[in-house]
Parts: C-alpha cells; sequence; structure tokens
C-alpha cells in the first residue's frame, strides 16, 4: 500500500490519474482526435461527392471551368502546405526530444507557411471577383454554352477551398496557442500530446487540399 | 515516448516524395489520355495521402485500435461514394421511363 502511495506520489505530474502511464494517455488523446477527423472526413466527403454527381453530369463544363483556374498559384500552394506539413513533423521531433528552442521556431514556421497559403487563396479569391466567376447575378462567362453549369464548378470551388480555408484559419490559432504554451514552458519530452494531436489536424487538412488540387485545378488541361 | 523517435532524413524523404508527386501530377495533367488521366490524377492524390497518413501521421506505427478508426473512416467515405455513383452512373441502364 505504501509502494502504491509513492508510486502516484512519484509519477509524471502531466500524467492524469485514470491512466496506467503516460503512453496509454497519449494513446487515447491521439485515438479521440482520429474519431474527429473520421467526423470531419465524412464531412468533406459529402462535398467530394457533390463534385463527383455534377462532374459527372457536366464533364465538359467542368473541364472548361477548370481550364480558368490559377494552376500557377493553386501548383505554389500545394508545395506550401506540403512544406508545412514538413515543418509541423519537425516540430513534433523537437517537442519529442525536449528542443524548446526548434519546438517554437517550427510552429512559427508552420504558422508563416500556413499564411502564406491563406495569402495566395485570397489573390485567388480577388482574380475570380474582378473575372466575374462567383456565382449569383453578377457571373459573366465566356463560353456561353456553359453558363449555368460553369457555375456549379465554381459554387464547388468556393465552397470546398472556403471550408479548407476556414480549416486552416482554425489551425493558425491553435498553433498560436502551441507557440504561447511552448514558449511558456507547458511542454516536456514526457508530455507534448497538444503539439501531436494538432500536427494530426495539420496534416489532415493538407490531405483534403491534396486531394482538392487535381479535382479543381487539373482538369481540362489537355485541350 | 514510447516509439523510436524517427530520423530527420526519413521525414526529408517523404516530403520531397511528395513535391515529386506535385510535379509529376500536374505535368500528366498535360497529357491527353482520356479516362485515364482522372484515374492517375486519383492514384496520385491517394498515394501522397497514404504517406502524409502513414509517415506524418504516423499510423504506419499507431496501435491497431487507431489504425482500425482510420480504416473504419474511408470505408464509411467508400460507401458514400459508391452507392451514390451505383444511382447515378446506372441510370438509363434499363428502358424504364423516366420519372425523376
Amino acid at each position: 500500500m505504501a509502494d502504491h502511495i509513492t508510486a502516484l506520489a512519484a509519477h509524471e505530474p502531466e500524467l492524469r490519474h485514470h491512466f496506467d502511464d503516460s503512453a496509454q494517455q497519449l494513446e487515447s488523446s491521439t485515438l479521440g482526435m482520429w474519431v474527429f477527423l473520421v467526423t470531419e472526413l465524412m464531412f468533406f466527403g459529402g462535398m467530394f461527392a457533390s463534385y463527383t454527381v455534377y462532374r459527372n453530369l457536366y464533364p465538359e463544363a467542368f473541364a472548361s471551368a477548370s481550364h480558368s483556374m490559377n494552376l500557377l498559384i493553386g501548383a505554389i500552394n500545394t508545395g506550401v502546405l506540403i512544406f508545412s506539413s514538413f515543418t509541423m513533423v519537425l516540430a513534433v521531433r523537437s517537442a519529442q526530444l525536449g528542443q524548446k528552442k526548434a519546438l517554437i521556431a517550427f510552429l512559427i514556421l508552420t504558422l508563416i507557411l500556413g499564411c502564406v497559403f491563406l495569402s495566395l487563396k485570397a489573390t485567388e479569391y480577388h482574380e475570380k471577383w474582378v473575372e466575374h466567376h462567383i456565382p449569383g447575378p453578377g457571373f459573366q462567362y465566356a463560353d456561353a454554352r456553359y453558363f449555368h453549369q460553369a457555375q456549379i464548378l465554381f459554387f464547388l470551388y468556393f465552397a470546398m477551398t472556403g471550408m479548407h480555408a476556414i480549416h486552416m484559419i482554425v489551425g493558425a490559432g491553435l498553433l498560436i496557442a502551441l507557440i504561447v504554451m511552448a514558449a511558456r514552458n507547458r511542454f516536456s519530452a514526457a508530455w507534448y500530446t497538444p503539439v501531436e494531436i494538432i500536427g494530426l489536424y495539420w496534416h489532415f487538412v493538407d490531405i483534403i487540399w491534396i486531394f482538392l488540387f487535381p479535382l479543381l485545378y487539373l482538369i481540362g488541361h489537355t485541350k | 515516448m514510447n516509439h523510436q523517435i524517427v530520423s530527420v532524413k526519413t521525414y526529408a524523404a517523404v516530403f520531397f516524395a511528395l513535391l515529386a508527386l506535385t510535379i509529376t501530377t500536374v505535368a500528366v495533367s498535360r497529357l491527353d489520355l482520356g479516362e485515364y488521366n482522372f484515374i492517375v490524377a486519383m492514384a496520385i492524390a491517394a498515394v501522397k495521402g497514404t504517406l502524409v497518413v502513414a509517415f506524418f501521421m504516423d499510423v504506419r506505427r499507431a496501435s491497431s485500435m487507431t489504425r482500425l478508426f482510420v480504416c473504419a473512416g474511408l470505408f464509411w467515405l467508400a460507401i458514400l461514394l459508391v452507392f451514390l455513383l451505383s444511382d447515378y452512373l446506372s441510370r438509363g441502364w434499363l428502358p424504364v421511363s423516366r420519372w425523376l
């Protein structure tokens, strides 16, 4: 009994008492985050499903509208997001090693790359506004045959990339919280769960973009 | 903490593979492969997604329980897409008058 109490008193301060050990605690946090990410997958899945239906119904209009997307910005943004996932994973690695300075540096780098992505996205939205490619009363399209059908792709474009951008903004907020926590010495090699699970969130948002990029930007370039 | 820490080299290799696949998918989209354009683009995206899930999200070393949850999510997404397409793609196969 006395041994048991000593063991309890000696355990790591960040270990909640209903877990056997840190590994189990991290495991349950990771699993919980994955459950959330699966619901996110189904949420985006609904939009991917409606994209599938309309692209199947109007393939020529989708190819034509996709051709007007800014491929250069789309491709650069894909690279930026992949790079930010790389810096995020290095941040998690620094946390595992207990390297506070490296952790903060990589988190800030990830945040900057996320902001670069959002700025380029804003530039693209502005371009769409100037070209009157925003669905609604002001919509204009060069090819009159696809006037109505092209609006469906632009609507899906704004819904899907807009939802993705909102997830990026939330991710940026979470990164700021992590940077503050890291600066206040909240993390150690023994406990860095928030870094780990926000890393999972960041990579998930990256994966959504990996699928959005070819679906929105890369159809209709063969003509 | 219960795992060995992955080397920067491994992460860098995954990062460069992802960049190379992005360049490949842009290059392939300029070739006219007909139906295969879509299949190749989705195959490359699936490989990139798998790399991110396996290495960056560390699912290759995660517990069986976590892997089961990830697979269940993908399975449910497959139900959504496959059942939807089994409706839309099969319309008009049978000589039934349209009532939709």
